[in-house]
């Protein structure tokens, strides 16, 4: 960031938690994952039928999400890139979340055996969604450093499960309205989602750092 | 373990009608609403989604005979990622252009519910031939389903197809924003609804009840 000083142009490095805020917010809201770069959309569809599904689904897939990103910009900056093994990227990304999608499992088996039967289906769908793969390889293409890793990984987890909760919201309500019948279930979900997108095309105006 | 396959043509209509991928399983949404803003994204996409589904079927079903059921999962997932880097390497070698725009979509083919769907459901119970087909059969319902939406944007959103131009103006530009793909998938879907219904077929949601899985 450069500022007008009285000696001309002052240049003010950012500080970490402002970098943090302003990564959170575009990938949240700017770049909202699902309604502007189209990504985890058959979980978005299969899960937002119910509220309390869609909150479940937001909050495993939060902490799943953030461990894989932050674990992968770590792969990814001390062994693929420094050895030259860059080709590995989508073997080795989705190896990190199946193992730790397996890891979560265990554990959440062993400590909290009734939060496990809640979250335990929607654990499996993880590894098959592509928000949680975007992540680390859109952070291996950019270059990102850690803070900016860790606030893109963060903003992706809590932008998903924002458009989850609206549309699990909208969902139930249009669930006991008189829908044509040619539209019925997928088709009014796809436009109740293309009409989110188009609100959700207001937040491009805004502007961070 | 092996059961009686369908015939070819069965296998081949049931995954461009019947279990369409993205009109009808609803599976593997996020590229083809992503990508299809131009025919020739989509025909790529469509292309490399093909290629890694029937190679990954052949696999699977080459390999079942020695893969533990237990650690099936994470081996399905190495099988598609590594056809998936092949044709990663091969597009980005061949058409820069094109997979500068979609580069990141065809990474995301792994993850795709689609074709671990469809080894898990059908290669591994089947032999090599059937597999063949069965992938063939959904890659190309996928492709096409690529094909029609791509079609249907670029027409409407910037007037043209392949990049040639058809009309001078650009007739409708919402579909061709982010918010347009969904409107395209869903009128999509409910084209295929009316087309089910004046056959006489039942719908999907009153079949199921609805939703899809993944």
């Amino acid at each position: 960031m450069s500022i007008a000083g009285i000696e001309g142009l002052w240049s003010i490095e950012p500080s970490v938690v402002a970098l943090l805020v302003s990564g959170v917010i575009g990938a949240a809201l700017i770049s909202n994952f699902v309604f502007t770069k189209y990504l985890g959309l058959c979980v978005f569809f299969g899960v937002s039928r119910k509220r309390e599904t869609a909150i479940g689904m937001g909050v495993t897939f939060g902490v799943v999400g953030v461990l894989s990103g932050t674990l992968s910009w770590l792969l990814h900056h001390s062994a693929l890139e420094p050895l030259k093994l860059d080709f590995l990227q989508i073997i080795a990304f989705i190896g990190i979340v199946a193992c730790l999608v397996q890891g979560t499992d265990l554990v959440l088996k062993k400590i909290a055996p009734a939060l496990h039967k809640k979250f335990g289906i929607y654990l499996m769908l993880i590894t098959t969604n592509c928000v949680i793969l975007a992540i680390p390889l859109l952070n291996a293409t950019a270059g990102a450093s850690f803070v900016e890793a860790v606030s893109l990984s963060l903003g992706a987890c809590l932008g998903f499960a924002l458009a989850l909760f609206l549309m699990s919201c909208a969902r139930e309500k249009v669930d006991m309205a008189p829908v044509p019948r040619l539209f019925r279930g997928l088709p009014i979900a796809f436009i109740i989602a293309g009409l989110f997108a188009l609100s959700f095309l207001g937040f491009s105006g805004l502007k961070v750092m | 373990m092996t059961k009686a396959p369908p015939p070819v043509s069965t296998m081949i209509m049931r995954g461009i009608f019947e279990e369409n991928p993205v009109f009808r399983l609803a599976l593997s949404l996020c590229p083809a609403v992503a990508v299809t803003t131009s025919v020739k994204n989509g025909l790529m996409l469509g292309v490399a989604v093909f290629v890694v589904q029937v190679l990954s079927s052949v696999s699977a079903s080459a390999l079942k005979g020695i893969i533990n059921p237990k650690i099936r999962i994470p081996i399905f997932t190495i099988i598609i990622a590594i056809w998936v880097t092949v044709m990663d390497m091969t597009l980005a070698a061949y058409f820069p252009v094109t997979y500068q725009q979609v580069g990141l979509y065809v990474k995301l083919i792994v993850a795709f519910a689609i074709i671990i769907s469809r080894m898990e459901l059908f290669s591994m119970k089947h032999n090599i031939v059937p597999s063949f087909w069965d992938g063939f059969g959904m890659g190309l319902g996928f492709l096409v389903a690529m094909v029609l939406a791509g079609a249907f944007r670029e027409l409407l959103g910037s007037g043209s197809l392949f990049g040639f131009e058809i009309v001078a103006f650009k007739p409708l530009l919402l579909v061709i924003l982010p918010a347009g793909g969904f409107f395209t998938i869903g009128l999509i879907m409910v084209l295929y609804n009316w087309v089910d219904l004046r056959l006489g077929h039942k719908l999907p949601e009153e079949k199921v009840g609805g939703g899809c899985h993944h």
